[in-house]
Formats: structure tokens, C-alpha cells, sequence
């Protein structure tokens, strides 16, 4: 038991590499759904196909698989990325595929009498979008957004797949050396579940923040 | 010649356009002067909500030509005489001199009545919020909502609503204002309330164009009544002229019909 309290600094340099890898993808992978979820709604059709094709590949593949072919594939064709950021570039793509979904169907969900009633007051198709749309979309696309990102802090367990040492990996490395699973896997679930705790309910107050709409 | 000397604030020309194998409108031509209020009658599916909506763009045009204050709406010029569609800044700028009221009157529901009509006067006409707030709670308050400023779509009545959407439009101080059947989806108690408001802007000169089906209101504020049947204007004149449906068969039947569902 001492020798599992002593590992606590280890667990908790795992727990920074989960943390850093889940934040950088979900920036990412929101950067870049937004921009191809938008593309999706109102882009020319000559850009449709590519991402409705990505975006349908991409959620129809395990993500394991995903990661292993973007660590061992990719450089045979010389693109080389390292082990944590082949992770990264992974989840992102990932999530990002879901992403897109996530903001069609919330675009999509507002009647479109509201884009015409912005388009006659005479606002820029950029000034509908800022003005008129995305408030009230951003409604719809908070509480699936929000399970993306508990799925990315989970799924970036995975690294550890490729020989980084994240929490899921760290705690592994401590029983490896203790022999004492039970209160260590129990310790390492319990920091899964505080950080997506405080995920959810940040999304709870964001949700009602945003519920301006009584129906 | 110029629209403004003569004082044609819209002008159509030969429109024509289809859904597809159904032509929905088919060789329409309408002059609408300064002041005037033209009431667009018809049966449901005669275009005329097409042709309102075609007027300040929402739907495109396949041939002719629509001129708001001499400007054509839909395109302009290319090389060699052939016309491009217009990009969405252009469309924008011709819309914002375009007011358009909306039958289930997409009022924004995140923004307060205020803000609703405020919106167009900052990011469009670009005034100051000060102005802006100003020049919204002038407009709520002459459509009777001067109590309403902060209320939210949801917390309005339809009528309500209805008269913040034509606040919304007329702030934006537009040349002519599209009214689509904007009192087809009230109770019958509240449209009153919406039409004396539309009256009285009617009574300022404000050039209108009216898709309704309130011939009372048609007869009373009308000041020409254009009947639509079969994608075509079949008729126009003054409102006497075309409520009596003299030697018209497809206006009497029209006529009949409505008579029947009103009384």
C-alpha cells in the first residue's frame, strides 16, 4: 500500500500526458469539424463528397485501427509522425468525423425560416451564421459535443498502445511492480470519472446557459 | 430613365419559374409605384408567395427581369451581354432595402424584441447601439409594444410576434415591404391587432405588396388588387374593380370559395 502511495507521482505525470494528449485533440478536432461541418451544410457540392466520404469512413473504422495504421503505414509512404502525435493525429481525425455530424444535424435543426428572415433584414451569409444560427445551434451542439469529449479522454487511453506512458499505462507499470490491482485500477478510475464528471457538468451549466428557447 | 423619377419602385418583367416540371410562375409582369399597396390575391398554389419570395431573392428567377428601385435583384451584367447570378455581399446590400414580414414570422428567438429589430440596424446599417436601441424602441413602440422591449419570442403572443417582425422589417427603412400571408398562421382574435398596424403604415406611404387572403383588408387598404391563377396574373385593378369579378370566371370561383371559408 505505501509503495502504491509512493507511485503517486508517477500516476500523476501519466495523468498529465492524458490530460495534454485529450485537450490537444479536442481542439483540434473542433477546429476542424466546425470548419468541415459547415462545409458540409453550405460548402459547393464539388466539396460535399469529400467530406461526407471522410466523414463516413472515418466513424466506420475502430480507432485502433486507425492509430495503427497512421504509426505503422504512414511512414511507409514517408509520412512520419511520433508516437504521441501519430495518437493526436488519430483521435483528431476521429473525433473531427464526428464532429462534422455533430454540427450538420445542429445546423440542420433550425428552421430555415430563420436563415431567410436574416437573409431579407439583409446580413452577409458570415453575419447569419455569427448572428443568427450558431446561437442557437451551439444549443444542439453542446450535448453531443460534450460526449465526444469524454470519448476523446477515454479513448486517449490508446496511447499507451504505442508506448506512451499515460495514466491507463502508468497505473499498469505500478501494479506490474506492487502486485495490488484492485485499489490502483479502482484509483485510476476514479480520475477518469472526476475529470469527465466535471466535463459533464460544465456541460449541464453551458446547456442551461444556452436554453433560452421555452417550447 | 430613372426609377426614382418615375417613381416605379419595383418592376417584373416576364418571370418565369419552375419547381422542376411545375412552372410556378409563368410570364409575370407587375409595376409597383411609390405608396401604392398591392394586394396579390389567389387560390393556394398560384405562385404568389413564389413571386413575393422572388422579389428580394429567397427563390431564384429563370427568365425575366425584377428591378427594385432600378437595380435588377437577381443578377448582373457579365461579359458579352449574358447575366451572373449576383454573390451573396450584393444580394445582401439589395435585401437590406427589401423588408420582408414571414407568415410563421422567424422571429430570432435567442434575441429579445429589441434586439430582434436591432440587429439589422447595427450590423447592416451599421448605427451606433445607442441609435439602433433608439430607432428599435421607436418602431416597438408605434406597433404597440412599447412594454415589450425585453420580452423574448416565447414569452409573446402570435400577434405579438407578428408586430415585432414588421417592427423588424420597416426599421431596416426599406423601399418596399413584402408581406407573406402574414396573418395566416394567427388565431382569428389576433389578427386585427397585426392588420391596424399594417393600416397604418399603409396610411404613411409605405409601398407594400400583399400576399393575404383577408379581402376585407384586401377591399379597405388595397390600393390595387392583383389576382393570380394558374402561375399567371390573371387580373388587376382597383379593389372595386376586381371584388366584383365582373365577367372573370376563375376570379368569381376564387371569390365564392373564399366566401364560403369565412362565413
Amino acid at each position: 500500500m505505501l509503495y502504491a502511495i509512493q507511485s503517486l507521482p508517477f500516476l500523476w505525470e501519466g495523468l498529465l500526458i492524458t490530460l495534454k494528449v485529450s485537450t490537444l485533440v479536442v481542439v483540434l478536432s473542433l477546429i476542424a469539424g466546425v470548419i468541415l461541418g459547415i462545409g458540409i451544410v453550405y460548402g459547393p457540392r464539388w466539396l460535399y463528397w469529400p467530406i461526407r466520404i471522410y466523414s463516413d469512413f472515418l466513424r466506420g473504422i475502430p480507432l485502433l485501427v486507425l492509430i495503427f495504421f497512421i504509426y505503422y503505414a504512414l511512414p511507409l509512404i514517408g509520412v512520419n509522425f511520433t508516437n504521441i502525435m501519430s495518437v493526436v493525429v488519430a483521435l483528431s481525425a476521429f473525433e473531427a468525423a464526428h464532429i462534422i455530424e455533430v454540427v450538420r444535424g445542429a445546423i440542420q435543426s433550425i428552421h430555415r425560416g430563420q436563415n431567410e428572415a436574416a437573409k431579407a433584414i439583409g446580413l452577409r451569409f458570415t453575419q447569419r451564421l455569427l448572428y443568427v444560427i450558431a446561437p442557437q445551434a451551439i444549443r444542439r451542439f453542446l450535448p453531443p459535443w460534450i460526449n465526444a469529449v469524454v470519448d476523446t479522454v477515454k479513448g486517449s487511453a490508446l496511447v499507451s498502445l504505442v508506448g506512451i506512458v499515460d495514466l491507463t499505462l502508468a497505473i499498469q507499470q505500478v501494479i506490474g511492480r506492487t502486485y495490488i490491482p484492485m485499489p490502483l485500477y479502482i484509483l485510476g478510475a476514479i480520475m477518469y470519472f472526476v475529470i469527465n464528471y466535471i466535463l459533464s457538468s460544465a456541460s449541464r451549466t453551458l446547456e442551461a446557459r444556452f436554453a433560452y428557447i421555452r417550447e | 430613365m430613372s426609377a426614382s423619377s418615375s417613381s416605379l419602385v419595383v418592376q417584373v418583367r416576364g418571370v418565369k419559374k419552375s419547381f422542376g416540371t411545375n412552372r410556378v410562375l409563368d410570364g409575370i409582369d407587375l409595376d409597383v409605384r411609390k405608396g401604392e399597396v398591392v394586394v396579390v390575391i389567389g387560390p393556394s398554389g398560384s405562385g404568389k408567395t413564389t413571386l413575393l419570395r422572388c422579389i428580394n431573392l429567397l427563390e431564384t428567377y429563370d427568365e425575366g427581369s425584377i428591378q427594385v428601385d432600378g437595380v435588377e435583384v437577381g443578377y448582373h451584367d457579365g461579359p458579352g451581354g449574358t447575366r451572373q447570378p449576383r454573390g451573396d455581399r450584393e444580394l445582401s446590400h439589395i435585401r437590406a432595402d427589401i423588408g420582408m414580414v414571414f407568415q410563421l414570422f422567424n422571429l430570432f428567438p435567442h434575441l429579445t424584441a429589441r434586439e430582434n429589430v436591432m440587429l439589422g440596424l447595427r450590423k447592416v446599417r451599421g448605427r451606433s447601439a445607442a441609435e439602433a436601441k433608439q430607432i428599435a424602441e421607436q418602431w416597438l413602440s408605434r406597433v404597440g409594444l412599447g412594454d415589450k422591449l425585453d420580452s423574448l419570442p416565447s414569452q409573446l403572443s402570435g400577434g405579438q410576434q407578428q408586430r415585432v417582425g414588421i417592427a423588424r422589417a420597416v426599421a431596416m427603412d426599406p423601399k418596399v415591404l413584402l408581406l407573406d400571408e402574414i396573418t395566416s398562421a394567427l388565431d382569428p382574435e389576433l389578427v386585427g391587432e397585426v392588420l391596424t398596424v399594417v393600416q397604418e403604415l399603409a396610411r404613411d406611404g409605405m409601398t407594400m405588396i400583399v400576399v393575404t387572403h383577408e379581402m376585407t383588408f384586401a377591399r379597405d387598404v388595397g390600393t390595387r388588387i392583383v389576382f393570380m391563377d394558374g402561375a399567371r396574373i390573371q387580373m388587376q385593378g382597383t379593389p372595386r374593380e376586381v371584388l366584383s369579378a365582373s365577367g372573370h370566371e376563375r376570379l368569381k370561383a376564387f371569390l365564392a370559395r373564399i366566401e364560403m371559408k369565412h362565413h
